[in-house]
Formats: C-alpha cells, sequence, structure tokens
C-alpha cells in the first residue's frame, strides 16, 4: 500500500497550478470563492478558456477533444482547480451527454454536438425530472410520438436546472406505453427553440432562479435526434448512472471550504476573541475534517480500483451520501459563524461583511445536493439492493 | 401539576388561532411581503384592538396584566404563520424593557400604553459587529449627564428598525468593553440627527437594518450603568418568546411534511408507505412534542425571582430547541424533495424561519456553555 503521488503526476499538479495562475481571470476567482455561481456569460467565458487549454471536458477520452486523463491526474487537478480559487462550472454537456454520445450517438450526432459542447457553444440542460416522476424517474409520462420523420412531443419537465439558459435540452420521453415502464424510454435531443417549448421560472430557496418547469407543447424534432435506439433510453440513462462519476464526492471543495471557514473563523472576532479560539466551534470543524478524512481515502480506494478496471458501482452511492453530508454540515457551520449576520438576505454586499454574503443562501440551496442526483434515500436503497444483497 | 390553561387564556388562544388559520394563510403573508414594510400596519392595529398587544404587559401601564403563558400563546400562533409584524420586536423586547427599567414611571407608562395602543414601534438594538452572543460586550459609547447623552458607535441587524419610531439601545457609560456593569439603556429617536440606518430585507421576509449613531441624542432609561440586567432579562424573555415561535413553526413544517407524504406518490404508493420516512417523521413528531415541553418549561420559570434560575431555563430550552428546529426545517425540506426546496411552497420558508431561530438570542453552543456555567 503506498498513497504517494509519483512524481510525473507531482510535476502534472505544478503545471496545471501555473496554468490556473496565468490564465483564471480574477474576477471569476473572486466570485467563485465568494461561492458565488456564475452567470451564463461568466460560464461560457471560463469554459471557452478552459477548452483553449484542451482542458474542457476532463472526464472524456482523447478521441474525443477529452483530456484523456488517468484518474490521479482527474483528481490533483481538481485540487489544484480548488486550491486556486477556480470556479466548477456546471456543465451538462460535458458531464452527461458527452459520454452518452461517446457511447450510444450516431457519428453524424457526434460530429454535429460534441466539438460544440466542448467550447461552450451550446449549453445543454437536463429534461428527466417531470412532476410526477422524479425519484420513480421511470414513471414518466412526457410522450414522443413518431410522425413520419419527426417526433411530436408533448408533457412537462421539472426542476430542469439553467433550462432558461439552455439552447438544447437532451431528454427522457416515453415513446411506448407497453411492457415494463422502463422499456417505453426513449432518449431524445430537442432545441430549446423549437415551437411549442416553454420555460417557466421556479425560484429556489436561496432566491435564486436556477430551476424551471418545461413545458412541451406539440414541440417537432427530427428522429435524427433519437440517441441509441428507440425505446431504449432507460439504458442510456443507466449508463450515464454507472459510468465513472470523477468527484462525486467532492473531497477537493469540501477541503477547501474547511480551509475557507478557518480562514474566516480566525478573522471573525465573536465576544472579544476569534471564533476559532471557541473551542467548541474548533472541535465542530474538527470533526467535520475527521470525517472528510474518512471519506478522502475512502474515495482514494475507489479510484484506485477504477484506475486498475473496476467500475464503481453502488459505492458511488456511498460517495454521494457522505460527501453531501460533509458539505451540508460544512454550510451549516458557516451559517453559524454568520451569527446576526444570517439575517440580511439578497442585498447583504452592503451591510456586512461580504464573506458571509452568500453563506446562508449557499447553505439553502446546499439543501438540494440529498435531494438531485439521486436523493439520499434513493442511495440507501441502491446500496442495501446493490451491495448488501437485501 | 397542572398544564391546562385558564379560562381567559383558552379564549385567547382560540381566538389568536382563529386569526392564524383564516387570515394569515400562506398567499396572504405573501401580499404583505410586497408592501414596503413588509409586515401589515392594519393587522397591528387589528391587534391592539383584539388586546394582544397588552396581553402579557403589566396592568399599571395599560396592559392585561397576563403572564409569559398568554405571551407563549401568543408566539406560538405567530411562528406558525411566521407573522410579519413586530410583536416580538416592540411588544415582547422593548415593552418589557421600558417596563422591567428603572427611571422616570411617568415617561414609561405613556410609551407603553402608545405601544399596547398600537400607536408605537420600538425596536431594541444591543447585538454588535463583533459582540457575539454576549450582551455585556458594548462598544457602542454614551457620553453625558442628566438628559442628555450622546451615542456613538454601531449596532447590526436591529429587526424592524426601518420601520421604528424610536430605538431602545445600549451602549456604554463606562467600564471595559465586556463589563456588565457600565452599559445603560438609553432612548433614542429614529429621526434624530446622527441616527443613520443601512436597512434591508432579512431572510425570514422580515425588516432590519444596522445602525450608526454620530453623536446622536439619547435620553437615558433606568439608572446609569445598570442596564445589563434589564437587558439580560428582556433576551430571556424574548427568548422564550422566540421558542414558541420556532415551536409554532416546527409543528405547521411537521404537519405539512405528514400531509405531504400521505398524498405524494413514488413507486405507484404515497411515500408514506416507505418506513425510512415513516421514522423519520416519527422522530420530527418527538421534536415537536419535546420542544413543546420545553416552550411550556421556560414560560412558567421567566417569572422566577432568581435570575440565575431563569438564566439556566431559558438556556436549556434554546440549548434544546436549536438542534430541534434545525433538525425538522432540513428534515421539512428534504422529505418534500424538489418542491421543498421552492419559493413557491411554505415549507422552504419555514425552513429559513428556523434556521434563523437558530442564530438569535445565543447559538446551541451559546447556550449550552451558559447553562453549565450557571449549573455547575
Ligand atoms: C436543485 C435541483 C436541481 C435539479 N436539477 C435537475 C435537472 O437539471 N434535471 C432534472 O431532470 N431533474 C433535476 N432535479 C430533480 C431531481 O432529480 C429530483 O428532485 C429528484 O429525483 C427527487 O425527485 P422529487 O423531487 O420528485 O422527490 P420525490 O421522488 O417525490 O421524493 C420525495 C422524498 O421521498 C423520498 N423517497 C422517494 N422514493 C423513496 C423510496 N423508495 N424510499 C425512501 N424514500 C424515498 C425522497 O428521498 C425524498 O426525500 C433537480 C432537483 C433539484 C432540487
Ligand atoms: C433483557 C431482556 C429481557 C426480556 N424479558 C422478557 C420477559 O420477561 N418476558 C418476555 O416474554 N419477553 C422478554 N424479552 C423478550 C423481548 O420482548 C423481545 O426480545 C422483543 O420483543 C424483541 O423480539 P426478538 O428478540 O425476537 O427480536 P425480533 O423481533 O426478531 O427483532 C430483531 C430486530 O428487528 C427489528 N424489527 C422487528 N420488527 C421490525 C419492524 N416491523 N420494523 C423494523 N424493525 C423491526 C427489531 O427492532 C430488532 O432490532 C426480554 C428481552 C430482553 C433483551
Amino acid at each position: 500500500m503506498n498513497i504517494d503521488f509519483t512524481a510525473e503526476e507531482l510535476q502534472f499538479k505544478e503545471e496545471v497550478r501555473e496554468w490556473f495562475n496565468a490564465n483564471l481571470p480574477a474576477d471569476l476567482k473572486r466570485k467563485s470563492e465568494l461561492g458565488i455561481a456564475l452567470n451564463k456569460e461568466e460560464t461560457q467565458t471560463w469554459g471557452k478558456i478552459l477548452n483553449s487549454n484542451g482542458w474542457a471536458a476532463i472526464n472524456w477520452p482523447k478521441e474525443y477533444g477529452g483530456t484523456g486523463w488517468s484518474v490521479s491526474q482527474k483528481h490533483l487537478f481538481d485540487e489544484v482547480r480548488v486550491e486556486v480559487g477556480a470556479p466548477n462550472i456546471m456543465s451538462m454537456g460535458v458531464a452527461m451527454l458527452g459520454p452518452v454520445l461517446h457511447a450510444f450517438g450516431t457519428d453524424e450526432q457526434k460530429a454535429e454536438h460534441l466539438p460544440r459542447i466542448l467550447n461552450y457553444d451550446d449549453w445543454w440542460c437536463q429534461g428527466y425530472s417531470e412532476p410526477g416522476a422524479g425519484s420513480d424517474l421511470a414513471s414518466l409520462k412526457t410522450a414522443a410520438k413518431l410522425e413520419g420523420d419527426e417526433y411530436v412531443v408533448n408533457g412537462s419537465k421539472i426542476w430542469t436546472t439553467y433550462a432558461h439558459y439552455a439552447d438544447k435540452m437532451f431528454c427522457l420521453v416515453r415513446t411506448s406505453t407497453e411492457g415494463r415502464k422502463q422499456e417505453g424510454i426513449s432518449f431524445l435531443l430537442l432545441d430549446m427553440n423549437d415551437p411549442g417549448m416553454t420555460v417557466r421560472p421556479i425560484v429556489s430557496i436561496d432566491g435564486e432562479h436556477h430551476l424551471n418547469q418545461t413545458f412541451m407543447d406539440d414541440v417537432r424534432t427530427h428522429k435524427s435526434n433519437l440517441v441509441h435506439e428507440e425505446n431504449k433510453g432507460w439504458t442510456v440513462a443507466k449508463y450515464l448512472l454507472t459510468h465513472e462519476r470523477t468527484g462525486i464526492a467532492g473531497v477537493a471543495g469540501s477541503k477547501a471550504a474547511i480551509a475557507k471557514l478557518k480562514a474566516l473563523a480566525k478573522k471573525t472576532i465573536v465576544d472579544g476573541k476569534p471564533a476559532i479560539e471557541n473551542e467548541q466551534f474548533a472541535m465542530k470543524i474538527a470533526q467535520v475534517e475527521v470525517d472528510l478524512k474518512a471519506l478522502e481515502y475512502t474515495n482514494f480506494r475507489t479510484l484506485a480500483a477504477s484506475a486498475t478496471g473496476g467500475a464503481p458501482g453502488a459505492e458511488s452511492s456511498l460517495l454521494k451520501i457522505k460527501g453531501t453530508q460533509i458539505q451540508q454540515l460544512l454550510a451549516e457551520l458557516k451559517v453559524e459563524l454568520a451569527g446576526y449576520l444570517a439575517y440580511p438576505w439578497g442585498t447583504l454586499g452592503e451591510a456586512g461583511p461580504e464573506d458571509f454574503g452568500h453563506a446562508v443562501a449557499s447553505y439553502n440551496f446546499g439543501r438540494a445536493s440529498t435531494i438531485y442526483g439521486g436523493s439520499t434515500e434513493v442511495q440507501y436503497n441502491v446500496m442495501s439492493k446493490g451491495i448488501l444483497g437485501l | 401539576m397542572d398544564f391546562s390553561l385558564s379560562e381567559e387564556q383558552q379564549l385567547i388562544k382560540e381566538s389568536v388561532d382563529k386569526f392564524i388559520a383564516k387570515d394569515y394563510v400562506f398567499e396572504n403573508r405573501n401580499k404583505i411581503l410586497e408592501t414596503e414594510d413588509r409586515f401589515s400596519r392594519d393587522l397591528w392595529k387589528q391587534y391592539a384592538e383584539l388586546g394582544w398587544l397588552g396581553m402579557a404587559l403589566p396592568e399599571e401601564y395599560g396592559g392585561f396584566g397576563g403572564s409569559a403563558v398568554e405571551n407563549m400563546l401568543v408566539s406560538e400562533a405567530f411562528g406558525s404563520a411566521m407573522v410579519l409584524e413586530p410583536y416580538l420586536s416592540t411588544v415582547v423586547m422593548a415593552a418589557n424593557a421600558l417596563v422591567l427599567a428603572g427611571g422616570s414611571e411617568d415617561q414609561k407608562k405613556e410609551l407603553v400604553e402608545q405601544i399596547i395602543a398600537g400607536d408605537l414601534l420600538i425596536s431594541v438594538a444591543y447585538a454588535e459587529a463583533e459582540s457575539g452572543y454576549n450582551l455585556a460586550n458594548v462598544s457602542v459609547t454614551a457620553n453625558g449627564s442628566g438628559d442628555s447623552y450622546s451615542l456613538n458607535g454601531e449596532k447590526i441587524v436591529v429587526l424592524n428598525a426601518p420601520s421604528a419610531d424610536k430605538f431602545i439601545v445600549s451602549a456604554r457609560t463606562s467600564g471595559e468593553q465586556s463589563d456588565q456593569s457600565g452599559v445603560s439603556l438609553f432612548l433614542v429617536d429614529a429621526n434624530a440627527t446622527g441616527v443613520e440606518l443601512t436597512s434591508y430585507n432579512t431572510m425570514d421576509g422580515g425588516r432590519g437594518a444596522n445602525i450608526t449613531f454620530n453623536n446622536a441624542s439619547a435620553t437615558l432609561l433606568g439608572a446609569e450603568g445598570e442596564g445589563f440586567e434589564v437587558l439580560d432579562q428582556v433576551i430571556d424573555i424574548a427568548t422564550a418568546a422566540i421558542c414558541a415561535q420556532a415551536l409554532g413553526a416546527m409543528n405547521t413544517a411537521f404537519q405539512r411534511t405528514l400531509e405531504y407524504i400521505k398524498t405524494r406518490e413514488q413507486f405507484g404508493v404515497p411515500i408514506g408507505t416507505f418506513q425510512v420516512l415513516q421514522h423519520r417523521l416519527v422522530d420530527m413528531f418527538m421534536a415537536v412534542e419535546a420542544s413543546r415541553s420545553m416552550v411550556y418549561m421556560v414560560s412558567m420559570s421567566l417569572a422566577s425571582d432568581d435570575a440565575n434560575e431563569r438564566r439556566a431555563a431559558v438556556s436549556s430550552a434554546k440549548a434544546f430547541m436549536g438542534p430541534e428546529a434545525r433538525k425538522v426545517a432540513q428534515e421539512a425540506v428534504q422529505i418534500h424533495g424538489g418542491v421543498g426546496m421552492t419559493e413557491e411552497l411554505d415549507v422552504g420558508h419555514y425552513f429559513r424561519y428556523l434556521t434563523l431561530f437558530c442564530g438569535t438570542f445565543g447559538s446551541t453552543d451559546y447556550h449550552l456553555k451558559r447553562f453549565a456555567e450557571l449549573t455547575q
């Protein structure tokens, strides 16, 4: 057993650090360090900078314009990213659609979409969940009927993150009501500008607009926008779930959050002394840090296993459950540190130290991490079935 | 032992509960949130006419002489609907500060009477940027004597400050920054020169402000240098009140979640059929019940002549309820799934309300420590 990275890997880490320091715009770094989500333009700006260096898709194989990095390299990249305060931009195109097209896309689909995903030209949103189909995704009802060369889509998707930014949507639709629910689902690509697509904003409890409900009313799309075969969409969706999910544990992010929390607790004076000198508070940070250490090494073990070919299956549930728990605890501690400064809402910039400006909003929105991407309860079910055989 | 309410208390409870259920539904609250004050002056007048504002205040000040139990009943009901009107700031805090501070009875009586009539709003300014929850840690200074003092310094997060007519401000007249002696209470006009507000909305929907005092003229309340004991008692009374509010909010969040799991279907069945969720709802229920016990306990202990007994009771209630409130708030969101994350459903608003409860008038840690020190 040996936990050291190789000399080449450490050299790699140094190069990544240098590149970030040279190329990360100061305004984006500042926003990222304050925990403020980047807007569409900022995301695209940063995405294009990454892409100019071939780093837009660290999870993609080289042949499709990805980095082709080893799991260690991806891990180190992530560590440096949070260390230098670079934003963790979320591209559902890079994270989700890309791997799907690599595995199931036609040559035309790959040629049309992959470069535009890499260069952040198209913003993709994920249309899976519906009002009646959340944890029980397979019960989705949005229907696509083939009429001539076109699918006609009717129904509604909900919780569609950044649908209001999106140019396109990959979605799961029902193409058959026969047999098992899972066997009548197809994976379809839609254009947000298609006639019949409407987007209703949903403001979340951080006071921000990330979420939407999307309505499809006789939306027509050419049948060439079907990915994989008709009624095989569940296979595609499941492939994505079991596909290697780098960083699902969020270790690097939580490490950075702990460092920031400590720094903040050092400069926040509470009743005559820095908050970090309050033993009760320091112990709570220590407890989370200890928990994170356990998660970090569990994550290493999973990385090592997948490096030698074992695909993480139900184990990734463990990483998600513990990872989100730690993220939520850290957000909670920051709110605790804010004290009365948790009150000012929305316009805190002027009202209090800006370090707390987004502490509470992040805590609020952070509650979602145990709901989306398979809720914690669902992850427990996955593990009890998949690992314990219950 | 008797946990039953008197006949009058029962009547009060029924009338407040009825009002809340009928008139303070979520949609109506949302309409109030669209106004500039973010509370309803009409409703405030109505509360005055119904006698709710003077219910727990002494008769010699124009109140009805009720006990902390009356205050508890109103607070729980108000918390259950996240009532926005400044009952906590003006009645529980300011009126009690006036009553408890020594000094000119005539001046105080007039002010409390105006509060009870719904004609005067006062907020108490005590927290500072570096004070933490220590009420004795006061850096705002007051210089002067007799009728004329002037204040300098800053107070933070003064709830309902933007609509207040006056402030009661803790300021130091002598001693070191954390000395209990040397803290005095002052009355300041909101529009006095040298009083400047930086106002903002608060996470629970209300309004608040940071206030700077720049040679602002102020009237001493009670004896100079002896404000700490008064402030400490006022914050204890207010802590008991927010515990009752939190109980109301916890109970509503729990009830909503209980209703939801019976109706929300996934996998062809109500999610309430999953044992995992059933047990979690039982946990929420137990949190509400145990919190109710603590709210009764603290309400009955507030009148104690022994200040340390009162303090220990208050701290035990707050230390207990912080984690319980947070748990109920988090579980309500989690068990609602995506819809619990939205501004559109009241559950998320209860989540925010209860989040603020945890850090108001002392965190869980602060109160655990205070309790430990008082009971060693
Ligand atoms: C911030 C955010 C962003 C999102 N972004 C997207 C997006 O971009 N695209 C998209 O398609 N979807 C998105 N979602 C939707 C997300 O995937 C769903 O919210 C999630 O699948 C849960 O579904 P639900 O909200 O309907 O809750 P439900 O499935 O109704 O669950 C309610 C509660 O019941 C529990 N539960 C459900 N089934 C079981 C069971 N069998 N055993 C025990 N407990 C159970 C759940 O854990 C939860 O606590 C997003 C959600 C959020 C909150
Ligand atoms: C010290 C001691 C003294 C006792 N004295 C007496 C006595 O004097 N007379 C007498 O008659 N009996 C006595 N008992 C027996 C006691 O009542 C049983 O142990 C008890 O009813 C549990 O039954 P079990 O041991 O068969 O466990 P099981 O019923 O087999 O339970 C095993 C586990 O499964 C859990 N479980 C069971 N059903 C469910 C469910 N529906 N949902 C979720 N979890 C479930 C249980 O909580 C437990 O954790 C005694 C037991 C002990 C330990």
